[in-house]
């Protein structure tokens, strides 16, 4: 999956951003994309072919559910909204994405003190 | 959701992903106008982020986990439109492939109904038939007293039977006509394992002379004579002027192709005759008794008969087969060969189907590599590679199994009429499920076979190595080395064909030209059976004979006429003893073929009288007793004498004057060895049975119904049938048949392999010269001369048909020895044969190398070095 400049994500981060993002409110594709940018202060810019695979198969696995509704612009989107299932998900994910940063930060602290 | 649903939603998921992304695009085309980029430019910025809109919908439709049908007809598609790009390789593979599945395939339908297929009897490996053998030959009648006494002295059959498979004489709105059927004994349905599905079956001890006549309809009968009416059960039919009260019906599937075509199983009377031989024995054996101990049982119960009854016995043994041995015996070799020939075949087409695949495997190379530095997963063009081959296989598989009908059809209308009748497992030829069991694996292995071979070939080569020019470098010489060998192996295997065909056919002519000692074509022969009550007495058979020879001789077009009462090249002998006069018994039986014949017979047949005179029609019994016997005969038992002026006798009180000496005439079946035969005047032992010949100047088909109507002119009530010209009768003979159907279907299979081999050779040649392309550019671009390019690329040529002749004649040589049972008056290793089929091979090969040779010389060196 490739992102813009700096950041190379792993795979189900992506998906955990994109839960984090729709559990804000029903929103379609595009915004999902803009949004991510904005609340990674441009240094993340998610590319169509790994968004919008990433929410088909969310969809697939009941995270997200999907409603065509018309938009801001006047256009019909596909809105998506976080299922029971999805939120349930989000927060276990979430939780761990949380154990899983505090130990490797401990590690990398460990280590970079011993060097410097 | 369910896959259903799915099914149907699935046009809707296209419509919905693609108005996704397409809004997607809108919106960010939007926002760079928004910002101030204009239209066009906003738009050709955002089609570049965007990338390939077919890779992300694939992406999403994968991730939706689309279920296997969808996709695998997207792959059929996908593999369709591949194979219609290129539609030369496609057509020519799916072709080949579809000739080697639907030849086999129709073979071994055959080999199905005939060899596979279990014969309509219980335990029919339990079954066996009997025979008396004499020195003449093994396989002879049994006479009714020796049934008996067989029957009773055995240990090892749990029931004998025997049948007479003679027809009947049932009179008809135009005189009597031979109706077929045959007489059995009471037990001979029940030691078959057989129950009528109408009425009943015969009661033990129904063959007492007491008892009743009664008979036991075919089911074919019950359809064709009384229209499957219940109540056929009951009425009576005259055969042979007794009246026979029916009894029940066979089943369907039943028959019993020894005595076959039979409308008619009459019940058998007993005879006490000793002597009199019409019969053939079956027999159960018992059970935990194996064939060789049941065998040498009867032999020695044989034996005690020929000691008892040393008059009519003496040297008559018993000989036993397995039932289905007689039944399909002949006919296995026939088939078994077609069977060999049809998986050689299949052989060849696979290996030139493979070929073809390995050639579009490297032409496609690049466009792996390609594919493959694009991302493709190594797995993905594995799984292309297996899904063309699938393809197709399946397409091949499919069109050989319809082929195959048509080819059945086609090779059942081959065989001839009566033939068909005497074998009714035929007609259940169709594609049952063992068959198509057959089809199908052979179409999953092709499969197998064309996925595994391109993929074997990229395995042995790294997929980057393609994307150079280079990259054929060594790759490209192995796989040359390994398509030369193919069509070596292809071009033997063809050559091997080509030679048992060409062997089977001059085996046909030698068949067919063989001596007969009479000169067959002009003649026309007729069967006469007149009413015994009219003619009973010798004088009234003379009578009529001379009769009918005056009427037949006054027919237009008659230049002479005879009457004979066995014709030549027929089986199923009438044989007798004779003894010399003045010479001592030396103990061995001297039995030899009789013939009762009149003085027109000789000049009909035109045969060759070698010493000594023919007799005359003065010659009746008013006369001293004559003979005729026949050069075997002389040269056995008459060795560096005279026969003629010497004596023979067949009963000791009325000795015979051998008066003349004839060149044998094939009396047995054309390939039948040659055997003593003596010859009698017709009226000088009349019978009221007999067969007319006669010799026209004009068409001797045209004879027949002419013939027929003079003699039916003298007496309505005479059974006149069979009529045949003597040339059909010779071309009928099942001796002929079974070389003619043999070399017909190998000679098929020889043209079919031929055209295979070629199509190899010159797809190889092509090949090469493809490969070679730079270095001929780069050879006349160095002044090499035209003549040059060609000797370069026959020699290789060259080379490899030499090579496959070589294989091929050795094979060929080896194969005819397991040919020789179907050979005749050829040797195996026959050197003339397999000189022109060598030629033949040798001169079609290079014709189909010339071609590309022709292509590569004319190649322009600038064209072909620039292309690289």
């Amino acid at each position: 999956m490739k992102t813009k400049d700096r950041f190379d994500l792993p795979q189900g981060t992506l998906d955990l951003l994109i839960m984090r993002v729709v559990a804000l409110g029903p929103i379609h594709g595009y915004a999902i994309a803009q949004r991510i940018q904005q609340m990674s202060r441009e240094a993340l810019q998610v590319q169509q072919g790994s968004l919008y695979p990433a929410l088909h198969r969310l969809e697939y696995k009941k995270v997200l559910s999907a409603q065509w509704q018309p938009s801001e612009t006047g256009r019909e989107a596909k809105f998506y909204e976080l299922t029971a299932n999805g939120r349930a998900q989000l927060k276990a994910e979430t939780e761990s994405w949380k154990r899983l940063t505090d130990v490797v930060g401990l590690i990398l602290k460990g280590t970079l003190e011993g060097i410097s | 959701m369910s896959w259903l649903r799915r099914l149907f939603a699935r046009k809707r998921m296209e419509v919905d992903l693609d108005k996704e992304l397409r809004f997607h695009f809108e919106s960010q085309v939007a926002d760079k106008v928004r910002s101030g980029v204009p239209e066009s430019e906003a738009r050709r910025l955002t089609r570049l982020e965007f990338g390939g809109v077919d890779q992300i919908k694939e992406e999403c439709r994968n991730s939706r986990g689309t279920m296997w049908l969808e996709v695998m007809v997207r792959d059929i598609r996908y593999g369709l439109r591949q194979l219609r790009k290129a539609p030369g390789f496609t057509l020519t593979a799916v072709l080949t492939l579809a000739l080697g599945i639907g030849a086999s395939t129709a073979i071994f339908a055959f080999v199905n109904a005939v060899l596979i297929k279990p014969l309509p009897y219980k335990d029919p490996s339990r079954l066996v038939h009997l025979y008396e053998s004499i020195p003449l030959g093994p396989r002879f009648h049994l006479s009714y007293p020796d049934y008996q006494d067989w029957k009773r002295d055995n240990k090892v059959f749990s029931s004998l039977d025997v049948y007479m498979p003679y027809g009947f004489m049932m009179a008809s709105a135009d005189g009597l006509r031979q109706t077929d059927g045959a007489r059995v004994s009471a037990g001979f349905f029940r030691t078959l394992g057989v129950k009528p599905v109408l009425g009943r079956d015969f009661y033990d001890g129904e063959d007492r002379p007491e008892a009743a006549r009664t008979a036991l309809l075919s089911y074919s009968a019950w359809q064709r004579r009384y229209g499957l009416n219940p109540n056929v059960i009951g009425q009576s039919v005259v055969l042979d002027r007794d009246s026979y009260t029916i009894i029940g019906v066979l089943p369907r599937e039943f028959s019993f192709p020894p005595a076959e075509p039979a409308d008619f199983w009459a019940i058998l009377k007993p005879s006490t005759c000793r002597g009199c031989h019409g019969l053939f024995g079956v027999a159960r054996l018992k059970d935990g008794i194996d064939f060789g101990t049941a065998f040498s049982d009867i032999k020695t119960v044989a034996q005690n008969l020929s000691k008892l009854y040393p008059d009519t016995n003496r040297e008559q043994w018993a000989y036993m087969q397995p039932l289905t041995e007689v039944i399909v015996g002949d006919i296995r070799p026939v088939l078994l060969m077609a069977l060999s020939g049809a998986g050689l075949l299949l052989l060849i087409a696979g290996v030139n189907v493979a070929n073809l695949m390995l050639v579009r495997a490297e032409s496609r190379k690049r466009e792996m590599a390609v594919r493959g530095a694009l991302g493709a997963s190594r797995r993905r063009l594995v799984a292309q590679f297996i899904r063309e081959a699938a393809l197709l296989a399946v397409i091949g598989g499919v069109l050989g199994v319809l082929g195959a009908q048509e080819l059945m059809h086609s090779l059942t209308a081959l065989i001839p009429k009566d033939m068909m009748t005497s074998m009714p497992y035929l007609h259940e030829l169709k594609l049952d499920g063992r068959v198509f069991a057959f089809a199908l694996g052979l179409t999953a292995l092709a499969a197998l076979l064309f996925a595994l071979a391109p993929i074997a070939r990229f395995r042995s080569s790294s997929i980057s190595a393609g994307l150079t020019e280079r990259g054929r470098g060594a790759s490209g010489v192995t796989w040359r080395r390994f398509g030369a060998n193919l069509v070596v192996i292809e071009l033997g295997m063809a050559m091997v064909l080509l030679a048992a065909a060409g062997l089977l056919m001059k085996s046909l002519y030698r068949l067919l030209h063989t001596d007969v000692g009479i000169v067959p074509d002009h003649v026309a022969t007729i069967h006469v059976q007149a009413q015994s009550g009219k003619y009973g007495k010798p004088e009234q058979q003379v009578a009529l004979v001379r009769n009918i020879l005056e009427k037949v001789n006054a027919l237009p077009g008659v230049k002479s006429a005879g009457v004979t009462q066995k014709m030549p090249i027929e089986d199923a002998d009438i044989t007798e003893i004779f003894t010399i006069p003045g010479y001592p018994d030396d103990g061995q039986n001297k039995e030899v073929a009789v013939r009762y014949v009149s003085g027109g017979y000789w000049t009909t047949l035109k045969t060759r009288l070698a010493g000594g005179r023919y007799f005359t029609d003065a010659e009746d019994s008013s006369q001293p007793k004559l003979a005729i016997v026949n050069s075997t005969l002389a040269k056995l038992y008459f060795p560096g004498q005279n026969p003629v002026g010497r004596q023979i006798a067949f009963d000791p009180k009325q000795p015979l004057s051998i008066v003349g000496v004839i060149d044998d005439i094939q009396e047995g079946q054309l390939d039948a060895a040659p055997r003593g035969a003596v010859y009698l005047p017709f009226y000088q032992s009349p019978r009221d049975g007999f067969i007319v010949l006669a010799r026209t100047a004009q068409n001797d088909h045209d004879l027949l119904p002419t013939l027929t109507s003079a003699l039916a002119s003298i007496d309505r009530g005479m059974a006149i049938y069979d009529p045949m010209t003597m040339d059909e009768k010779i071309h009928d003979a099942p001796a002929t048949y079974l070389h003619r159907s043999s070399a017909w279907l190998v000679g098929g299979f020889a043209v079919v392999a031929l055209l295979l081999g070629v199509v190899g050779l010159y797809g190889v040649v092509a090949y090469s010269v493809g490969q070679r392309r730079r270095e001929i550019g780069v050879r006349m671009a160095l002044g090499a001369q035209r003549s040059t390019v060609y000797r370069m690329i026959l020699s290789e040529s060259c080379r490899l048909i030499g090579l496959g002749l070589v294989v091929g004649l050795i094979t060929a040589v080896a194969a005819g020895s397991l040919m020789h049972k179907l050979l005749f008056g050829v040797r195996a290793w026959d050197a003339s044969t397999l000189a022109s089929v060598g030629l033949i091979l040798a001169a079609t090969s290079l014709f189909a190398s010339f071609l590309p040779a022709r292509r590569a010389a004319s190649i322009n060196p600038t064209d072909a070095l620039r292309a690289e």
